[in-house]
């Protein structure tokens, strides 16, 4: 079976969001970019089923969808383990691009399992994963936080509303993951990060599509107002704020 | 022409979010000037369907179907998107919850429809079509426009009020047929706690974080949501701790919830946390460093011990509780 992880990059979670140009453009400066969480979490799943012989994983590959900035972070997905990487080179300005170029990356392999992530941090759009099934026309299986692989069959867990669900996927699917799926993200060892070097980074070219949306523009989140502060020793006047002023209790 | 939402249900009953979602739906038709058709998956009695048109919906379509009790993702939304085109819907609306998100980018590109999701609130306009939705994990609010004919919106649970307007309405019942989509994802097992309050369903969550120092001292939080009717929630380290269960932790690789009100106790208020919680309408803080991030993010602080406020508090809840 072959695996591809769907990464996407995103600015490291501590990094102070500002906006440029009328608050129409993501300020890059000063940006670290880092793999999507969700995206670091499926391909260390995908590599810790590669590492057990007994799953029969024979390849896993990762797939990006963006200009030569994303590099680095590609290069870092080759270092924590993937076999290969596909880099198509395009600036998707919605998810529905980005879901049309991986759709003709999935069509010309030959994968069993592909797996997108919940969500980027950045746009937050939870579309990618589920549109790219649409355009194969596979079945897709959301919020995953278990995968395994026994006797050739594809195990999942998934989350529902006050539980969980296991169920069996016929290949190939799409996997849409959240968290659970691995504990630790793996990280680079310094013998992964020299052989990442000379692993090739398959350059696609993209096709035409046209975005459905467009961002016009982005704003801070209102302040909120001063925090109230209630004597540690009368909590009573806490209840009492939250019955009369806020009304919420 | 019309506003679709797709209103789920829970063995056959709706929950507050149906309706968040009908309410949602109609004052959204009402701003475009056309009409409010719910669409409802499975069985679900007459009186139940019913219950949406208390909520300014006119039309509701009821579809029953064999192969429709287990969800499976393409049948659902073949079905959602023939519905949505039958109706000539240029709005779809779904919930911001584990079937809308896996449904909505279905739906999007069979129909090439535009997604806006995790959206709060109503569009600034419907011509050219535009909204405000959540963006780097509560970090800012980014304003899209969606180009196609027809769009597709998910509604984050809790943040839309409901808006009671009680219309006439029709029932339709359709029987699903031709929904076999080839061999899907089997369920081999359901594991579901009956009976317990969900997080995203709470309107009051009680969240303790490291501070709480180990899983022994949760009494007084689990004391505290019961007596509010409210949810148990904690921060990433506590779930990692197995101080508390995974389904519990909130924040950006967790859930992402916005009740009335959230009582972070003991928790930092790091921005991985706030990314799942800034939604939320009030923020009440208990922790002993008052310098604590958590403080900007809240309405009401008490700087302390918890282990010390908050016997104190459950106290005082109670006596507010008899008066
Ligand atoms: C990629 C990534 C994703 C992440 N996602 C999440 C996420 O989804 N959710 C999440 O929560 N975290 C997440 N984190 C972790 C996050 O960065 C913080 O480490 C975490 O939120 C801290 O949890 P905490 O506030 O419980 O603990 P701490 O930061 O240790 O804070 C404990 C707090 O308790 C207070 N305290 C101590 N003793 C007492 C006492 N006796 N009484 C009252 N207060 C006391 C302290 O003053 C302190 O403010 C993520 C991190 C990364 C890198
Ligand atoms: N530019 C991209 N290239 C490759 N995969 C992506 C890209 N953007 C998003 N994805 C995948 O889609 C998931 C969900 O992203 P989104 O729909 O943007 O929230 C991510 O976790 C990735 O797995």
């Amino acid at each position: 079976m072959n695996i591809l992880v769907c990464i996407s990059h995103v600015p490291d979670t501590t990094t102070k969001i500002k906006f440029t140009d009328n608050n129409t453009r993501l300020d890059v400066s000063g940006i670290q970019w880092v793999i999507n969480p969700w995206d670091e979490l499926s391909l260390t799943r995908a590599l810790e089923l590669k590492d057990d012989a007994s799953c029969g994983i024979n390849t896993v590959s990762v797939a990006h969808v963006g200009p030569v900035s994303a590099e680095p972070t590609i290069r870092k997905a080759l270092a924590i383990g993937a076999d290969n990487a596909y880099r198509v080179d395009t600036e998707p300005l919605d998810a529905y691009q980005v879901a049309a170029q991986l759709a003709q990356i999935v069509k010309a392999g030959a994968f069993d399992i592909i797996l997108c992530g919940i969500e980027s941090s950045d746009y937050n759009g939870s579309n990618v994963g589920g549109m790219l099934a649409e355009f194969l026309d596979l079945p897709s299986v959301s919020g995953i936080s278990k995968l395994e692989i026994k006797e050739g069959k594809v195990h999942i867990t998934r989350e529902i509303d006050g539980g969980k669900e296991m169920l069996i996927s016929p290949t190939p699917f799409v996997g849409i993951v959240q968290k659970g799926i691995a504990k630790e993200p793996r990280i680079a060892a310094m013998r992964g990060i020299m052989m990442a070097r000379k692993k090739p980074i398959q350059l696609v070219d993209a096709v035409q599509t046209e975005p459905l949306s467009e961002t016009l523009e982005f704003e801070p989140p209102k302040p909120r107002p001063a925090c109230k502060f209630v004597d540690p020793d009368q909590p009573g006047k806490l209840i009492e704020l939250l019955q009369n002023e806020a009304k919420v209790i | 022409m019309s506003v679709l939402v797709y209103t789920e249900n829970w063995n056959g009953k709706f929950k507050k979010l149906s309706f968040e979602l009908a309410s949602y739906a109609s004052e959204l038709a009402e701003m475009a000037g056309i009409e409010p058709v719910a669409v409802s998956i499975g069985k679900v009695e007459q009186d139940e369907l019913m219950k949406l048109a208390g909520y300014g919906i006119k039309k509701i379509i009821s579809v029953e179907g064999e192969n429709l009790d287990k969800f499976d993702t393409r049948t659902y939304s073949r079905l959602i998107s023939d519905q949505a085109k039958n109706e000539s819907a240029t709005i779809i609306v779904l919930a911001d919850n584990n079937r809308g998100k896996a449904l909505a980018p279905r739906i999007s590109v069979r129909l090439q429809a535009a997604v806006a999701s995790g959206v709060t609130g109503l569009p600034e306009q419907t011509e050219p079509f535009r909204i405000k939705k959540r963006a780097f994990s509560g970090n800012a609010f980014a304003t899209l426009e969606l180009k196609t004919v027809v769009k597709i919106l998910t509604l984050t649970q809790n943040s839309f009020d409901l808006r009671e307007k009680s219309v006439e309405a029709s029932i339709e019942k359709q029987t699903a047929e031709n929904y076999d989509t080839g061999p899907g994802p089997e369920i081999q097992d359901v594991q579901i706690q009956t009976g317990k309050l969900l997080l995203a369903d709470a309107e009051i969550v009680v969240s303790g974080g490291r501070g709480m120092k180990s899983a022994d001292n949760w009494g007084p939080i689990l004391e505290l949501a019961q007596l509010l009717n409210g949810a148990t929630a904690c921060s990433r380290p506590v779930s990692d701790e197995g101080w508390r269960p995974h389904e519990e932790h909130t924040g950006q690789t967790g859930k992402v919830i916005a009740p009335n009100l959230y009582i972070a106790i003991g928790i930092s208020g790091a921005t991985q946390h706030l990314a799942g919680i800034s939604g939320s309408k009030y923020i009440v803080a208990i922790n002993n460093d008052k310098d604590a991030p958590i403080f900007d993010a809240a309405q009401y602080g008490i700087v302390g011990d918890a282990a010390k406020v908050l016997p104190k508090l459950v106290e005082a809840l109670k006596v507010a509780g008899n008066s």
